[in-house]
């Protein structure tokens, strides 16, 4: 049997009954010596059919749980300015990123209080020094507010950044949460595996390792 | 009060509980021709259904983390194989003042063992003769050479890798043969050589090569999920279906077992329990009994089965039961090691735990402290997770191309350190019956108190210095959260947190300060056993799942043997 990662295996094995054989599968916990029955190759196809079942699955189109669309916006594009995408990679947005800290957020009263008096700091202390909202200023002013806010040093010469800091530190942890747990983000990492195989081959040959 | 049932039907033995010891039991009495019946507290289990293997977090709207991030810095959240809680909701145990414990249960057949790190390590000879040899604790009333036997029958059954060493401190056993190294165990291995410090593949529960009728190992890494194929070891995939096959198991699920009955001989006879779906109790019947819940749980049963013969809780005449309560030293660090920055892209999965471990080394030389502690270790480029880079943004900041190229060149960079040392009971380390609280089935909760003592202070210092050591040694750079005061000095892990509980009923020859004989047969009560962590006497640094595999498979060979001489 091959060891090759089972997500690129051949989907068209339909002809053996992926229920037949989870049944089987799950039979073997509380059933004895079924599972002795199993050939490897049916394991490998089980895990297979289990993976593109969950990948078949469309993703709805997301409606915000908790922030209103123009707090949504903004943090779309906060998101984006955190992990923005590059030559490598899609940014936070296709990453899913503003979705799951909103659906998190719905779920738990600590993060709404974060997240939307985070973005209500924002707004206010832009509409303070600019005039206007964070999202219709020019990207040279959000630029600075977001230089200001993204390091905690900057609140000893100015106290009155403090809360932003902490909001963007909530919001950079969530945003990198969100990116590196995505298709994209683990794809940009390198991570290779979550596979079945035969063999583990143990560490490649590398200089100092 | 349960209704008198007339003539009930009396199983032989009546196991509550099917984890590890309660599995072992079950597979051992029933090819041993009684009839068992076994109760467990949680539901069944269905893997297809139930585990989370190979799927990626992005396939779960919370990442993995749960409903408002619930489990965020818990162990596998979402992915862990179910019912492996800290808190269960109407089910609450209490600290006592001034005490932190955690307590981690798992309500599912199988329980603890769908999800353990299959670290299976045999109890050294000094280990069951410690008190002879440095005068703290207790000795056991057995030797390794008592148990060795069913060290080997356990490790054959289910399948252990592992290499022959020849080292006092960590008995060689069956092994399978090991994986090999990833570059992070390279790392390590070579750094603990200029040590001095012993570094060998490790003995995890985990098939590198098919085993009786269970396939090999296909290195997902993924253990904690559980696996759908069986190839590590669970109670519920390994044991039960071979009680299961022998046509003489009964396995009742939602059971909460609230009370073992006696009759008038002081004889335990019935178990009354809680069914948990229609919240009525009943009961079932049995000759004899074996007690296999979970340390604090098999504890907690025994305390609350108060009649007028034994009015302080079954068994516990001596007092004893809650007693002599331990877990696991425990103490962390993490190495960053820059040479890890530029690793090519490749498969580090292996199996669902380290490859490499450092068993206790310094067993023949003069320490600050008595026992030992063996070091787990991990990282690398593992599967990324929620959480991965929180620390790495703490200390960059920033935003941007920057922080992103950051996060990937540090990634699979850092190898975290795990100590686990032996704790000698001590006398403010104890649960009981909280006198306030009952859970929502209305049963008496336990209410923990806990104290390290300085012994294990001294060896979490020796920890901390130890990792950093070896991370220096290998070119990393030592990050450690730990510091010498405050609440949890050197980083000690507060009480239950490595979930390594063990000592509630302990074995000995005395009746006056044990609970059990050798055997794990109560000294009050002839046909009442319990078999899982409660009986040990002293909590060594080797995880305690296959030692309680071996007392409870000795158990139950000791009570069919009483059963044929009709002694029981």
């Amino acid at each position: 049997m091959s060891s090759q990662d089972i997500s690129r295996t051949d989907t068209s094995k339909k002809d053996i009954s992926r229920r037949d054989i989870l049944k089987t599968l799950g039979m073997g916990a509380m059933a004895g010596s079924v599972l002795s029955m199993i050939p490897a190759q049916a394991a490998e196809f089980a895990h297979h059919m289990i993976l593109a079942e969950k990948a078949a699955s469309p993703a709805a189109a997301y409606t915000p749980k908790f922030l209103r669309p123009q707090q949504y916006k903004t943090l779309q594009a906060l998101c984006q300015a955190i992990i923005p995408p590059d030559s490598d990679s899609g940014g936070a947005i296709e990453a899913g990123a503003p979705e799951f800290i909103d659906l998190l957020s719905s779920e738990n009263p600590d993060y709404q209080l974060k997240l939307g008096g985070g973005l209500m700091w924002l707004d206010e202390t832009c509409t303070d020094r600019y005039g206007k909202a964070h999202l219709e200023i020019d990207p040279a002013q959000q630029k600075e507010i977001l230089d200001l806010i993204a390091y905690r040093k900057n609140a000893l010469t100015d106290p009155s950044l403090s809360q932003g800091i902490d909001f963007f530190s909530f919001l950079r942890t969530m945003t990198a949460d969100a990116f590196f747990t995505s298709e994209i983000g683990i794809k940009y990492l390198g991570y290779i595996g979550n596979t079945y195989v035969t063999e583990f081959k143990g560490c490649p040959p590398v200089p100092g390792v | 009060m349960s209704e008198v049932m007339r003539s009930p039907k009396v199983y032989d033995v009546c196991i509550i509980g099917s984890g590890a010891a309660g599995g072992t039991a079950a597979k051992v009495l029933t090819e041993g021709g009684l009839n068992v019946v076994m109760l467990e507290a949680g539901p069944a289990l269905n893997p297809e259904k139930d585990y989370k293997e190979h799927v990626w977090p992005y396939e779960l709207p919370h990442r993995g983390v749960g409903v408002g991030g619930k489990y965020r810095n818990e162990l596998n959240g979402e992915f862990l194989a179910p019912n492996g809680f800290w808190d269960i909701e109407g089910e609450p145990y209490t600290p006592a003042p001034g005490s932190r414990f955690r307590w981690f249960r798992s309500r599912i057949v199988g329980g603890r063992t769908n999800h353990w790190g299959r670290i299976a390590l045999r109890y050294a000879p000094v280990d069951f003769k410690s008190r002879s040899n440095d005068g703290m604790g207790d000795d056991w009333p057995l030797s390794y050479e008592d148990v060795a036997p069913y060290y080997d029958k356990v490790e054959s059954y289910i399948g252990v890798f592992g290499t022959k060493e020849n080292i006092a401190s960590a008995p060689d056993g069956v092994f399978l043969p090991p994986p090999v190294p990833r570059c992070t165990e390279t790392i390590v291995k070579k750094a603990c050589d200029k040590l001095n410090v012993t570094c060998i593949p490790s003995r995890l529960a985990i098939l590198t090569k098919p085993l009786n009728g269970r396939p090999a190992c296909h290195y997902c890494a993924q253990c904690g999920r559980g696996c759908i194929s069986a190839s590590n070891f669970s109670s519920s995939q390994v044991m039960l279906p071979k009680a299961q096959a022998t046509g003489r198991f009964t396995l009742i699920t939602d059971a909460m077992a609230r009370e073992v009955v006696v009759n008038g001989e002081g004889k335990a006879q019935a178990v009354l329990y809680i069914d948990k779906i229609t919240r009525s109790e009943k009961q079932v019947h049995a000759k004899a009994f074996m007690v296999a819940a979970s340390a604090c749980e098999s504890a907690r049963l025994l305390l609350n089965s108060k009649s007028k013969l034994f009015p302080d809780g079954l068994a516990n005449s001596s007092g004893v039961v809650g007693r002599y309560l331990t877990d696991s030293v425990g103490s962390d660090a993490t190495g960053y090691f820059p040479q890890l920055e530029n690793m090519p892209p490749h498969n580090h999965d292996g199996v669902g735990g380290m490859h490499m471990y450092m068993p206790w080394w310094k067993f023949n030389r003069k320490n600050d402290f008595p026992r030992g502690y063996h070091i787990e270790f991990g990282g690398g480029r593992s599967m990324p997770g929620v959480g991965e880079f929180e620390d790495l943004c703490d200390t960059v900041e920033g935003y941007g191309p920057a922080l992103k190229q950051r996060c990937r060149k540090s990634y699979g960079a850092y190898i975290g350190f795990d100590g686990r040392g032996e704790m000698i009971p001590n006398e403010n380390s104890y649960c009981e019956l909280d006198p306030n609280t009952v859970d929502q089935w209305g049963i008496p909760v336990l209410r923990f108190h806990w104290q390290w003592g300085e012994n294990e202070i001294k060896m979490a210092k020796d920890m901390q210095e130890t990792f950093r050591a070896i991370v220096e040694e290998a070119g990393g750079i030592f990050q450690s959260k730990a510091k010498p005061d405050g609440e949890r000095p050197y980083g000690i892990a507060d009480g239950g947190v490595i979930i390594h509980e063990i000592g509630t009923a302990r074995m000995g020859n005395n009746p006056k300060t044990s609970v059990l004989n050798q055997y794990c047969q109560a000294h009050d009560v002839k046909n009442l056993f319990v078999t899982d962590g409660a009986a040990f006497v002293s909590n060594a640094d080797k995880n305690p799942t296959l030692t309680i595999m071996a007392l409870s498979w000795r158990a139950s060979d000791y009570l069919m043997d009483q059963a044929k001489k009709g002694s029981l």
